[in-house]
């Protein structure tokens, strides 16, 4: 009945352990308990969980991610403290639950923070920057966020009943084979990655199909907004690389519970296979969390330097150039696995390519900086820290590059050092750049720019404090996941980088604070014009947050920065000669549904309760059966309501203290936020 | 002059970096990257500076021309000028041509080294080198030697200046073989095997280890990799003829299971063909050298 689910599963075996499983199950009850007492669950579910409106989905995505990014550091910091303290001694983790943290840290950060991160934002942002209603396909918008949400769930699930991974991240076989691995670690493992796989394959087909055949009249592709662009491309890696992901899932967990040898040696198996395959999905997904941010960049660096973005096409063509690329470099991941000299070199030099038009994207950034008027916000001081900061770990990308001084590099604190290098300035410092900038599309408001502002100083020179003494560990001879060790010489530089983690861990406090003091502060950091920064494209046409349909009327577009040239040519913000009835899609409790489902199925199949897996494969099926057979899903919004929402809006964008005129002055107002610094 | 809060923090951040890098500087002695002990692990040191030092055309600017532009086009600083419109074809077009040359220089250093540093590629035509067959199990290293009938764990050693050539197989998990002082790490995996040829300078006591997680016992799976005389070689070798061991099946099923910390141990003698029969024991592995290495392993 219940498979191999029995009370052991209880994390007994350590009070650490306990601890977390204590901090999920109470953390999740108090939520509950704040919704309930709030009378808030019917308003949720109706306003929220059941949403097919692509902002309120990319809202939903970015607080799935704001979660599970202080789940992932509660493991960074763990393991920081361990390797601070652990010299010639245990630290105060026992291996098997410091393997757990490392294997649990880098799935989440990876699966269940980057990705709803930028997925979110994709959803928030892109529909309105090509002027359109909605994404191509709002119910399996839905679905994508509740497949991711459940697969996070999974792995949160795994801190309470039973344990994670101890395979690291990659889940290299024959160690996460049945043999080495028996427990339900990797399987926790298969099934969350299984799960939000299928959510991001859907996302990147969305987003695909959206921006082709989305756009307002008159945008061509070369009018696009960057950050469009960047959505494009990442969207073809994603629905190009996840099945492959997808794949090697199925694979390795039929070795594990099917007894067949993919990769685990007997039948012809080989482990190396599974390297490969990971890796073809594994180095584009770098590029799928790193070329959204490319985008976000390059919007705050042109809106707050007050000109137009430097090298647009250069910038176009790079970004297509990176997302080819990408393809063509996996086997740099695993140099040191006795590929010939020939086949090395081939690899080296194809990573190596990447950098040329990374290269040009930060002069294009740099160049946009020349003979601007910078303000200094929130959204900009992440975009310069990264454009310095990403440099150093682009360096350090090409040196691994080289075989011969990768096989000195492989697999030590180097190498880490390395991809958080690219990931967190890269990635992460984007999408917080990009949730500053565009919160107000969320909810309404800015967020605080003080507490902002002191949170970006905690995670910067934390970032530095936390990864500089990473690339001399390499150099000293430090393995990455190392539970303890026994040379003193490395002991103070992790003690540094604990510090960093600190730093981190006040920055992100500060982040939390943020969002609180902006919330109660929502009156005053109220967006009443739907375009705070004065931006320049047709995201900031809208309101803030937008009407459900976001443009009463489909804006025709002429050029590139489209809202720019309509505030220059003063129709902006214009009242159309009539409005039109719109249909919206109606809101359906089936995303949710089938999120639960999911859960269900993969919790099921984690424990091998066969029945209950087979209970819920037929379940989804019914469910997307019923779903697909009706036709009457949109609700009709009449003019009158239209009418009534944006005279409302349009009213109070008159009333606004702001010069409409400025693209015209060409001067950035001093009433905009950061003018001042 | 006043410096505005947002560069006095670039000044922190700018500080705090240096801080760490010049911690990072103090302690080259223990970095066996920085201090290599043998020729392959100071060529691959050298192509990294080298390759560090290309790079700089490039990204020293980038810090420059970031500090300058942010200075200098911050919007209180009414002089700087204003054109928003602003585009330059040249700049554009040397965006791309800069780093594409040196991308070109770079990628010609890495066929060139990658083919001087190819681990399966032997040290020295002209001198025999010797050939040792290293096996990972959890959680140690198992080194036999073929041609002295001896076999040792945790413990290696070999002649200073006679260039080593390692068999590497895994009787476990996925490892990877490495002695960072003397460079070139390579996996070792179960059913296949992988080559590595090394040689140090001097005598000297480096550590080797698995840098692949591989389990509880990863942290402490280490060895200490010796590089002595002739004559201190030849005493090791006697040593473990004297040790009066014997690895043969039975000795060799009893080592192979788990354990952490296993103590330096000698065999007088291998069952002979070993080497093979660990290799063997995964069916349906292929022999990764003769299939799967275009280069000069010769099977």
């Amino acid at each position: 009945m219940f498979g191999r689910l029995t009370i052991e599963a209880l994390p007994l075996y350590s009070a650490i352990a306990m601890g977390g499983a204590l901090i999920v199950v109470f953390g999740t009850l108090a939520v509950m308990a704040a919704i309930t007492w709030m009378r808030a669950w019917g308003y949720l579910w109706r306003e929220w969980f059941t949403s097919v409106d692509h902002k309120r989905i990319g809202a939903m995505y970015v607080i799935l991610a704001l979660i599970m990014l202080v789940r992932g550091f509660i493991d960074a910091i763990m393991m920081r403290t361990q390797q601070a303290i652990a010299v010639n001694s245990d630290g105060y983790l026992p291996p098997d639950h410091f393997d757990q943290i490392f294997s649990s840290h880098g799935t989440i950060m990876i699966f269940f923070m980057a990705m709803p991160f930028l997925t979110g934002l994709i959803n928030l942002v892109m529909p309105q920057q090509i002027g359109a209603r909605d994404v191509a396909f709002p119910y399996i918008n839905a679905m994508s966020l509740w497949l991711t949400a459940s697969g996070a769930a999974l792995v949160m699930v795994s801190l309470v009943i039973g344990k994670f991974s101890t395979a690291g991240w990659t889940a290299y076989p024959p160690y996460s084979g049945i043999d080495y691995s028996p427990y339900v670690g990797v399987d926790y493992w298969v099934w969350a990655v299984l799960l939000s796989g299928i959510g991001s394959t859907l996302s990147g087909i969305n987003f695909l199909v959206t921006i082709i055949r989305k756009r307002a009249p008159g945008m061509k592709l070369m009018f696009m907004p960057l950050f469009t662009w960047t959505t494009l491309c990442t969207s073809v890696l994603m629905a190009f690389a996840f099945p492959a992901v997808t794949v090697v899932g199925v694979l390795l967990e039929l070795d594990r519970v099917a007894g067949m040898h993919f990769f685990t040696s007997g039948d012809g198996g080989n482990m190396m296979n599974f390297a490969n395959l990971l890796w073809i999905w594994g180095h584009p997904e770098v590029y799928i969390l790193i070329l959204p941010a490319f985008g976000i960049y390059s919007h705050t660096v042109s809106t707050f330097s007050g000109r137009k973005l430097f090298g647009y096409t250069s910038l176009v063509w790079a970004t297509c150039a990176i997302a080819i690329l990408s393809f063509t470099v996996w086997l740099h991941h695993f140099f040191t696995m006795g590929s010939s000299a020939n086949v090395n070199s081939a690899f080296g030099i194809a990573t190596m390519i990447i950098a040329v038009p990374t290269g040009v994207k930060v002069y294009d950034w740099l160049f946009t900086l020349y003979r601007g008027r910078i303000r200094f916000t929130v959204p900009m001081l992440y975009t310069i820290a990264f454009i310095v900061t990403f440099v150093i770990g682009g360096v350090t990308g090409v040196l691994l590059a080289f075989p011969p001084a990768d096989y000195l590099m492989h697999n030590s604190t180097f190498l880490v050092a390395h991809f958080h290098n690219m990931l967190i300035p890269g990635a992460l410092f984007g999408y917080f750049a990009g949730l500053n900038y565009w919160f107000p599309k969320m909810f309404g408001f800015r967020l605080d720019e003080r507490w902002g502002k002191r949170s970006f100083w905690c995670w910067v020179v934390g970032f530095y404090l936390a990864f500089m003494p990473l690339y001399m560990l390499g150099f000293m001879g430090m393995p990455r996941r190392m539970e303890h060790y026994d040379v003193a010489a490395w002991q103070p530089y992790l003690v540094v980088a604990f510090l960093g983690a600190v730093l981190i861990l006040v920055g992100l406090t500060f982040t939390i604070v943020q969002i609180v003091v902006s919330v109660r502060r929502r009156a005053e950091l109220r967006d009443p014009t739907g375009d705070p920064w004065n931006g320049r494209t047709l995201e900031w046409a809208t309101a803030s947050p937008p009407a459900p349909y976001n443009f009463a009327v489909i804006p025709t577009v002429t050029g590139r920065d489209a809202f720019w040239t309509m505030k220059a040519d003063g129709t902006a913000w214009r009242r159309p000669a009539r409005y039109e009835d719109i249909l919206i899609p109606r809101n359906s409790a089936f995303g949710p549904l089938i999120g639960a489902i999911a859960f269900v199925l993969g919790f099921a199949a984690v424990w091998h309760m066969w029945w209950l897996v087979a209970l819920s494969a037929v379940l989804a099926a019914i469910v997307v059966i019923i779903r697909s057979s009706n036709d009457d899903t949109d609700r009709l919004l009449p003019a009158a309501e239209v009418e009534r929402i944006e005279t409302a809006w349009l009213a109070e964008v008159a009333a606004a203290p702001r010069p409409v005129d400025e693209p015209a002055r060409g001067v950035p107002s001093a009433a905009l936020p950061g003018a001042a610094t | 002059m006043r410096i505005s809060p947002p560069i006095r923090r670039c000044l922190a951040v700018a500080g705090a970096g240096a801080l760490a890098l010049g911690l990072a500087g103090c302690a080259t002695s223990y970095a066996p990257i920085l201090d290599p002990q043998g020729p392959v692990a100071l060529g691959q040191r050298d192509i990294m500076f080298r390759a560090f030092g290309i790079m700089m055309i490039v990204v020293l600017p980038v810090f420059v021309l970031a500090a300058i532009f942010v200075w200098r086009y911050r919007a209180s600083n009414a002089k700087a000028r204003f054109e928003p419109e602003w585009e330059s074809n040249g700049i554009d077009a040397l965006t791309w041509i800069v780093p594409a040359l040196i991308w070109a220089t770079l990628a010609y250093h890495v066929w060139v080294y990658t083919h001087a540093f190819d681990p399966y590629k032997p040290l020295d035509p002209y001198v025999k080198p010797l050939e040792v067959q290293a096996v990972a199990q959890d959680w140690k290293w198992l080194f036999i030697y073929p041609e002295e009938g001896i076999a040792s764990v945790n413990e290696i050693a070999f002649p200073a200046g006679r260039p080593v050539t390692f068999r590497i197989t895994s009787d476990t998990v996925m490892n990877s073989f490495f002695i960072p002082a003397l460079g070139s790490q390579i996996y070792a995996m179960a059913g296949m095997e992988t080559r590595l040829n090394l040689l140090a300078d001097r005598p000297g006591a480096f550590r080797g280890r698995n840098t692949q997680y591989s389990g509880d016992g990863f942290p402490d799976q280490h060895f200490a990799a010796l590089s002595m005389t002739a004559e201190d070689f030849d005493a090791w070798v006697a040593k473990a003829k004297a040790s009066g061991e014997g690895l043969d099946a039975a000795a060799y099923e009893a080592l192979a299971k788990p354990s952490s910390k296993h103590p330096v141990t000698y065999y007088a003698t291998v069952e002979p063909g070993l080497f093979g029969h660990i290799i063997a024991r995964y069916d349906g592995a292929m022999a990764m050298t003769a299939m799967d290495h275009g280069g000069a392993a010769a099977e």
